[in-house]
């Protein structure tokens, strides 16, 4: 038997509810507040009901509209590379501050992308963060926090 | 009144401010386009700046701000998808397709028109009704609230659909659960969070929506580069930066733009409602009221889809000096943080200040006013040269606007949890946008999440328990009538499409 996605993703959404409602119900409240008739515990458990009767309805119910995905026409590849420098940059933001992790994001990114005017890939990196950083910190008066930059003297 | 207006208007029209108004409507559009920091953050910004001025030039130079930035949340909500407000949320359903056919300047004409025009029909509302429009901003009780809340939120899910009505509502569900996550706001006690610090304050909004709509946008080009249907189409610069709005769309813009005034101007007036539910209930409210051929481009760039959210978030702007004016009331946060700039200025809002001070209260209306105009003037000639974000190859503005998304969150929390959590958001987003899950319904959900919890927790407590809040005053169950309406139709356009 094969699962549509819709139905695989909203079987998902309905172990996602139980969980939910699962955890809503032990939901730690103040003794005097137990039997109220609203406590932190209430919307909780009217969600995890709602979504379990949704992804229900939606795995029983016969699909009208199907949606159809051609997988060959996904490139995987060039979103992993993506993603993993996004968390790569996620990783050594608050190490290696915010003006050097996300240059050389943006190098990394315009590379895995395809692009290969060094020159360019260079300037639309270092300057521009350095641009951004002074329009943020320098003229709007924003806190932009970065250790690196304030070790070395650069930011204040 | 005609004595208000004219002392009010010669304050404004000095030199000094006129000066002032240009500079706070420059940098409220650069801080508005950037993801996290709203009208809210630029005017509070300003409020130290403005201490050593007079009263009036400093409330013009806020109101400039505050104009600027609305402005600026809709151009990155058109261009990039990256809507930095809740307010620009629905702007972007329509002005993002729009921008991508290559027609990025006429969408930023048409929603700085639209917005000039839904500010300019509001402050007239304004200036007419203030006083007695304070009823009915106190006559909406919680329950009222709440079936407001229900009906917006069956709205959206109704219209961003596409016929799959069922996965709307999940995605709303998923939004409200989102938005449970944290201290609960009457107890303080912490749900969802699983003992990690990062999560006790909750998600915040510019997370969710940076994931959902930006984050993921750039994720799905990438992930749909190979897909010949979706090949970039070669835009002319030209074409662009084009600011022409031809007749049939001016025509289309004039019956859009009343019925969404009213609509956004009488949400604007409740304090708590404001321009987000506005801007999502007019794009709904037009979405119904044009004919099946303009229906289709609904979600595809259509003038109409683009038009009502401006007008109606703008005209949500002005409504919302209504209670804030006349009663003191903040009915939103940015009006919270006007409220804190008028009481430093030395200026009480409240039912005595149309009486006492008239002079202050027509000042504060003028230079909103003016601040609107001065921005169309200034903007309009920009457009051309902002438009032109969309001709950067696609190389670049993917992590250009990935860097966006990064740092609107680096901004707010600086630290990588935020980042993490919402790159995670964004890959889920991006699988659920693949087989056609709408964000939209989520985004609304989240943003109602809090308020909807607040507002069933009152009326439950009122009426002890018991469901009769829902049927017992005829404003509530008069929206709730309208919900059930919206649904029933929902399973018969369903039905009747199947059969």
């Amino acid at each position: 038997m094969r699962i549509s996605p819709t139905k695989f993703i909203s079987l998902l959404f309905l172990v996602l509810s139980v969980f939910y409602l699962y955890t809503a119900n032990n939901i730690q409240v103040f003794a005097f507040d137990e039997n109220s008739p609203f406590n932190a515990r209430t919307f909780p458990i009217y969600l995890g009901w709602a979504g379990i009767i949704l992804s229900s309805l939606k795995i029983i119910l016969p699909e009208k509209i199907t949606t159809e995905v051609n997988h060959k026409h996904l490139d995987y590849k060039s979103i992993i590379y993506l993603i993993i420098i996004s968390l790569i940059y996620a990783a050594v933001i608050l190490k290696i501050g915010y003006f050097i992790s996300t240059s050389l994001f943006l190098f990394a990114s315009y590379y895995f992308l395809g692009e290969r005017r060094w020159g360019l890939m260079f300037i639309l990196s270092f300057p521009f963060v350095a641009a951004f950083m002074y329009l943020l910190h320098g003229l709007l008066n924003i806190y932009l926090r970065d250790p690196f930059l304030k070790y070395i003297g650069v930011m204040g | 009144m005609i004595e208000g207006i004219l002392i009010g208007l010669s304050t404004a029209l000095s030199l000094t401010n006129i000066l002032m108004v240009m500079v706070g409507c420059f940098a409220g559009t650069i801080i508005g386009m950037l993801p996290g920091l709203g009208p809210m953050t630029a005017i509070a910004l300003m409020i130290p700046i403005t201490y050593g001025f007079d009263p009036s030039t400093g409330l013009i130079l806020m109101a400039g701000v505050y104009y600027g930035a609305v402005f600026g949340g809709s151009t990155s909500s058109i261009l990039l998808n990256a809507p930095g407000i809740p307010g620009t949320v629905a702007t972007a359903f329509d002005g993002y397709p729009m921008a991508q056919q290559g027609k990025a300047g006429k969408a930023l004409a048409i929603a700085a028109y639209s917005s000039f025009a839904g500010g300019t029909i509001s402050a007239i509302f304004l200036l007419v009704a203030a006083p007695s429009l304070s009823k009915v901003s106190l006559a909406f009780r919680s329950p009222d609230y709440f079936a407001l809340m229900i009906l917006g939120l069956t709205a959206i899910s109704a219209f961003s659909s596409k016929g799959q009505f069922l996965k709307a509502m999940m995605m709303v569900v998923l939004g409200l659960m989102l938005a449970t996550v944290g201290q609960d706001s009457l107890s303080d006690i912490t749900r969802f969070t699983f003992n990690n610090m990062n999560l006790t304050d909750g998600i915040s909004f510019v997370l969710i929506v940076m994931a959902t709509f930006a984050m993921s946008e750039a994720l799905t080009i990438i992930f749909r580069g190979k897909d010949p249907n979706r090949a970039a189409k070669q835009i002319s610069l030209t074409e662009l930066g084009s600011i022409k709005v031809n007749k049939e769309e001016t025509i289309k813009m004039a019956k859009t733009i009343p019925r969404s005034s009213i609509l956004g101007f009488l949400i604007g007036v409740l304090p708590g409602a404001g321009a987000t539910i506005a801007s999502f209930l007019a794009y709904g409210m037009e979405r119904n009221y044009v004919n099946e051929e303009e229906k289709q481009k609904f979600g595809k760039g259509s003038v109409h889809g683009l038009s009502a959210p401006e007008t109606a978030n703008n005209a949500a702007c002005s409504g919302s000096f209504v209670p804030l004016l006349t009663l003191g009331i903040p009915g939103s946060g940015t009006t919270a943080v006007m409220l804190g700039a008028l009481l430093g200025f030395g200026i009480q809002p409240g039912p005595r200040l149309y009486q006492t001070n008239p002079e202050i209260f027509w000042s504060v209306i003028m230079s909103m006013y003016i601040g609107m105009v001065v921005l169309l003037i200034l903007n309009l000639p920009l457009i051309p040269y902002i438009a032109r974000i969309l001709a950067v190859p696609r190389n670049y503005l993917i992590p250009l606007i990935l860097f966006f998304s990064v740092t609107g969150i680096y901004l707010m929390s600086f630290n990588n949890f935020d980042i993490f959590l919402m790159i995670g958001i964004a890959v889920v987003a991006t699988f659920l946008r693949l087989y056609d899950f709408p964000m939209p319904p989520l985004i609304l959900a989240f943003v109602l999440g809090g308020l909807m919890e607040e507002t069933l927790r009152r009326s439950l407590l009122i009426s002890d328990g018991s469901p009769n809040f829902l049927w017992d005053r005829p404003i509530t169950l008069i929206i709730l009538i309208i919900t059930i309406v919206i649904v029933f139709w929902q399973i018969f356009s369903t039905f009747r499409k199947k059969t």
